[in-house]
């Protein structure tokens, strides 16, 4: 009895060692960043094997503030949000309109259309890339937000997905009711079925928000001037123009462009776990 | 039939003034298509059209500027015979998916499984795991990776930590091939979600029947769990090997845009993005695009034509 004890005693401290131990090594490169962003530029890599400051500067932070061409992180940051806000508002829309059109809706061709929605979902993006830039080329909207956002108001095909999955589980019995108490279709879609799916349109909103906000391909291919940048390609510029010790800078914007993602994950775990567990959204 | 079509293509619900005249048929098609009409809107002018200009670009010499010049199958013959560094671009490519996809789902099985556990501190482990999937696509990120696998980086301290010899990561292809599959191996905890909520879902009393049978840990893995999981496998595969083949941010900025060390890093996507935006060359990006799209279609065509000999589905009724 007292030996059984032990060894499930052992192999519960076994179990913890080594599963938190490999989650500590995979987390330690993001540790070593957040530590080494108060570290003097010329110090990062000779001291790379400890990680507590020596000294302890907090200077990279105002100095990576400054950003460049004129332009602080305040207006990346501000730019960005201005980017997050639009494709939220576009994708809650269009794609919790669209998702009770496909779930709840009988109309001729609907099942066409669904599959068609279904194989944009794999569709590799760089297929459409070249045409879409040649398009929004003639159209004048270069360096505009406008080929970044304009897309998003109509739709998109992970969260109507998403959306759809979740409306299938709302009893058809409270869209009746409504029906048989005079409601339109439009008063069951914006009444009854939006209250009840919030929570799938929080994770909507969430991962809306993680792919705009690291979205670098779409900023590289469209925004050129540094007052439109967002503060991923403000990163990538610190990074071309990397002079030889200004380290600490970039680590300290790094840094800071990752609180925000890590906010909003501590506080809405569940919609992101959820979201990823049911439908495979890639996070 | 047909004429319907018509109609609630033109129909919003704001012109339906005399709607007791309309059928009930009538007035769902109406109703559907404005539900879904900017899914169609958005579908045709942001996708259908692009790939039909695509298609048309492939077979044309069109810098933008000037207007395209057909030139027949030329861009594909280039890219087979004449343009060694598009096929360097598919070996790397390659490489980098074959050698990726496998190890990051493996790692992700393997941790959902050490996870799957009534251990109380799961949820948190589950977090720490997740995390550097959350933040992986960001250029933070691959600022960070750049800079561990650096010459004086921790990833060189901790090899000569072990006795082992440091890597020049930056010098040679191979090495900063594999420093960019790492940073794709290391995001695995996605999948580990996905594999965590397909493993939860296998009914309990199949283990215990199979260990009151005398099973041992890898016959009930190879005969519960593999086969219940398959489903989710499957998916997570295509999914993966799609997201792989376009793999374009860690390679852009972890060699600064160049795909250097001597196009060691040079993915597809980044390759094609040069050709097009970089270089001008629209045409020959087309035609790698529909390349692209080619070789992920043939793909998942294979993986779907083996899955019915390792998929097992519980249900007849299963997609």
């Amino acid at each position: 009895m007292a030996i059984a004890k032990t060894t499930s005693k052992s192999k519960y401290f076994l179990y913890h060692i080594i599963v938190g131990g490999f989650a500590i090594l995979l987390l330690y490169p993001v540790v070593w960043l957040i530590f080494s962003s108060f570290k003097e530029s010329a110090d990062i890599f000779v001291t790379a094997e400890t990680l507590i400051p020596n000294p302890f500067t907090f200077e990279n932070y105002p100095q990576g503030w400054e950003g460049f061409g004129g332009y602080t992180f305040a207006t990346f940051i501000k730019n960005t949000m201005i980017f997050v806000a639009l494709m939220l508002v576009g994708h809650l829309v269009s794609c919790s309109l669209i998702a009770f059109g496909f779930a709840r809706l009988k109309f001729f061709g609907r099942g066409f259309w669904f599959t068609i929605m279904l194989v944009t979902l794999m569709l590799p993006f760089e297929v459409v890339m070249i045409p879409q830039y040649i398009i929004f080329a003639k159209l004048g909207w270069l360096n505009s937000l406008k080929p970044l956002v304009v897309p998003g108001f109509f739709g998109h095909p992970f969260f109507i997905f998403l959306l759809v999955q979740f409306i299938r589980t709302i009893p058809r019995e409270l869209d009746e009711a409504a029906t048989i108490d005079g409601a339109n279709t439009f008063k069951i879609y914006y009444k009854i079925i939006l209250p009840l799916i919030t929570p799938a349109l929080a994770t909507t909103a969430i991962f809306t928000f993680y792919w705009t906000w690291d979205n670098l391909l779409g900023p590289v291919l469209y925004l050129n001037s540094p007052s439109k940048y967002t503060v991923s390609m403000a990163l990538n510029m610190f990074l071309s123009n990397e002079t030889v010790s200004n380290y600490g800078a970039m680590f300290a914007m790094s840094v800071v462009t990752l609180i925000p993602v890590f906010v909003l994950f501590f506080f809405f775990q569940r919609y992101v776990v959820e979201g990823i567990s049911t439908s495979g959204l890639k996070g | 039939m047909s004429t319907q079509v018509g109609e609630t293509q033109l129909g919003s619900p704001l012109n339906q003034k005399p709607t007791r005249k309309l059928s009930a048929k009538v007035r769902n098609n109406l109703w559907g298509y404005f539900f879904i009409g900017p899914f169609i809107i958005g579908f045709l002018s942001f996708t259908m059209i692009p790939i039909i200009a695509s298609l048309y670009f492939a077979f044309t010499s069109y810098d933008l500027f000037s207007p395209p010049r057909w030139i027949g199958l030329e861009n594909f013959q280039k890219m087979f015979t004449d343009d060694p560094r598009y096929l360097q671009s598919l070996k790397v490519t390659f490489i980098y998916v074959f050698g990726g996809v496998p190890l990051r789902l493996g790692f992700a099985l393997a941790v959902a499984m050490l996870l799957n556990t009534a251990s109380r501190a799961v949820g948190l482990y589950r977090t720490m795991y997740y995390l550097p999937s959350l933040i992986g696509g960001s250029v933070a990120v691959a600022i960070m990776w750049r800079n561990i696998f650096g010459d004086e980086g921790i990833v060189n301290l901790g090899l000569t930590f072990l006795g082992l010899d440091a890597v020049r990561w930056f010098g040679d292809p191979t090495a900063a091939l594999w420093m960019l599959i790492f940073l794709s191996v290391w995001q695995f905890g996605s999948s580990m979600l996905i594999f965590l909520a397909g493993l939860k879902s296998i009914p309990q009393s199949y283990y215990e029947a199979a260990s009151v049978d005398g099973a041992t840990f890898f016959q009930k893995f190879y005969m519960i769990t593999i086969p219940m999981l398959s489903p989710v496998m499957l998916f997570n595969m295509i999914m993966q090997t799609i997201a792989a083949f376009m793999t374009f941010v860690p390679a852009f900025i972890i060699s600064k845009g160049t795909g250097d060390p001597l196009d060691g890093t040079l993915l597809y996507s980044l390759y094609l993005f040069k050709q097009g935006i970089e270089y001008f060359n629209m045409g020959y990006a087309s035609a790698m695009a529909w390349v692209m799209l080619l070789i992920i279609a043939i793909l998942t065509a294979i993986i779907f034509a083996t899955a019915r000999y390792w998929v097992h589905y519980e249900s007849e009724g299963g997609r």
